[in-house]
Parts: C-alpha cells; structure tokens; sequence
C-alpha cells in the first residue's frame, strides 16, 4: 500500500476546507479568522510540497518557502493592527469596525 | 515492511482533527494551542515528502514564532471570548454547505490531475530528479537554487520581512504620556562646560 498525490492533495483540500468553514463559523472573533487563515495557507504548502516531491522538481519547495514568509509577515501585521485596534476601541467584534463608514 | 503509510494516516488524521479544534474550540488559548499540533503534524507530513528543510523551518517559523504571537495576543487582549463565540451555530448550515461544495471540487480536482494529468500516481522518490542523481541533501537542493536562479525573490522575502517588521514595531510602539525617559541625544549633548560649574568659594565664608 503506497501513498500517492491524491492522499497529500485530498488532506491539503480537507484542511483548506476547514479553513474556509472556520472563517464562515467565527466571523466574530478576528484571531480565530487570522488562524483559520494560517490554516489556509498551511494547506496550500502542504500541496506546493506534495508536487514538489511527486515530480521530483525543488521549485515547489522553493514557492513554499516564499508563502511561509508572507504568512509569518501577514500574521505580524494582522495582529499588530489588532493590538492597536484593541487599544483604541476596547473591543475586537468584527462587527464594530465601522468607523470608515461614511 | 514499509509503515511510511500508516505514519501517513495517523499525522494526517491528527492535523486535520486538530484544525477542526481550532475552528470548533471554546476557549482561544485551546485554539492556538491545536494550531500548533496542526503545523507539527504538517511538518511530519513534510518529513514523509522527505522535504526536511521546510519541515523544520515550519516548526520553526510557525510553531516558534507565528502561534507564539497568536498566544501573546491571545492573553493579552482582556476580551470576551466566550460573548464572540455567541452566534456561533447560525452560520452552521451556510457554511457547511459551501464547505461540502468546496471540498467536492477540489477533490474531484485533485483526482482529475492524478488520474488524467501527467504527474505519477505512484510516488517517485522525493526529488529523485533534483537530488537522486547527484546524491545530494534537500537542503543543498534549495539552496542550489534559492541563491542562484531566485535570489531577487529570496530577497524580496528578506524585504518584506523587514517591512512587516518596522511596521509591526511602528503600529505598536506606545507613547505614554508621564513617563521619565533617558534622552540620548541630550545626554551626548552635555559638555564639560555646560554641567560642571566651578567657583570660587570665599575662605570661611561657604558658597
């Protein structure tokens, strides 16, 4: 019994998935949306390696690599933001971000 | 006896019971706590691809340093967690729905590729082409390329680390009001001449 591509691409899928359900399920709460985000992401490298490995090509792992920095990057901004937003408002409902409406 | 797909099936198994604990968690400490037993598990996963080098730099970068973060934030932030979560279960159904399409597609995709794609089904030895012949390491088989033929996007990563840095910093750095601070430049400013005063002192007669 060997495992193949469609074992890593249905597990990436099924995480992707989860990620996008958890951004549906906590639409409040803005940390859980950046976590399901990371989840995302997370996903999407476990493809990136899964072809990598499967057509023997490092460019995969290369890609993956540049896709961890952003999502390190994004994940430092996203809660740098929140940190301050917290300190302005004393609250992180996505619901009250509503001070650019016009 | 090969158990590389039992070892499979049993990180697979806990990376994704693990990420449906981090959308399904109550408490948020819970949940970051199950992202990173997420991105360990991912990292085997990366492991059984034999990619090594991006299977530490996962543990690494994630687990050292992005759901520390989130575990900072996380406890810092005196919130309500549990008036978030109310609400929780009215999007249940608009969720699971495009949760179940979504998932259907892109499997059906995924195995469109495989069975009707050029790429092997069986797998190859991992970067039997890039490494297998020449005998070398996964991390030299980056590194081969990374420095060479994508050096203008490693260094595009190195910048935008460094932006999200100093923005990081700038977003957050806080100005109280009140607080005594050491003023450098004043410091190095001072001369002899302008903080030591010396003076003449009258004999018996003080200053």
């Amino acid at each position: 019994m060997t495992i193949g591509l469609t074992h890593y691409l249905t597990v990436a899928a099924i995480l992707f998935t989860l990620g996008v359900f958890g951004i549906f399920l906590n639409r409040k709460n803005i940390i859980l949306i950046m976590m399901c985000v990371e989840l995302i992401l997370l996903a999407v490298n476990i493809n990136l390696v899964a072809f990598s490995a499967f057509r023997g090509d490092i460019l995969g792992q290369v890609y993956a690599l540049l896709i961890l920095t952003v999502a390190a990057a994004e994940a430092a901004i996203g809660l740098a933001i929140l940190v301050v937003y917290y300190r302005n408002r004393g609250t992180i409902a996505v619901e009250d971000v509503n001070m650019m409406r016009g | 006896m090969d158990f590389s797909f039992a070892f499979f099936y049993l990180f697979a198994a806990v990376l994704l019971g693990s990420a449906f604990m981090v959308v399904a968690a109550r408490n948020p400490v819970h949940a970051v706590l199950f992202l990173i037993l997420a991105f360990v598990n991912a990292a085997a996963l990366f492991l059984l691809l034999s990619a090594e080098f991006l299977a530490m730099i996962l543990i690494v970068v994630y687990v050292g340093a992005v759901a520390v973060l989130f575990l900072f934030v996380v406890m810092m932030l005196d919130v309500d967690f549990a008036e978030l979560k109310q609400g929780f279960l009215q999007y249940l159904p608009i969720g699971a729905l495009i949760g179940v399409l979504f998932l259907i597609e892109l499997i059906a995709v995924a195995s469109i590729i495989v069975t009707k794609g050029k790429i092997a089904g069986t797998p190859l030895a991992v970067n039997a082409v890039a490494q297998g012949a020449r005998n070398i390491s996964n991390v030299k088989a980056i590194g081969d390329v990374l420095y060479t033929t994508y050096v203008y996007y490693f260094e595009g990563a190195g910048l935008i680390l460094l932006v999200a840095m100093i923005g990081a910093i700038v977003l957050t750095l806080h100005r109280r009001e009140g607080v005594k601070r050491q003023n450098i430049s004043a410091q190095n400013a001072r001369t002899k001449l302008a903080a030591v005063e010396l003076r003449k002192v009258p004999f018996r007669q003080g200053v």
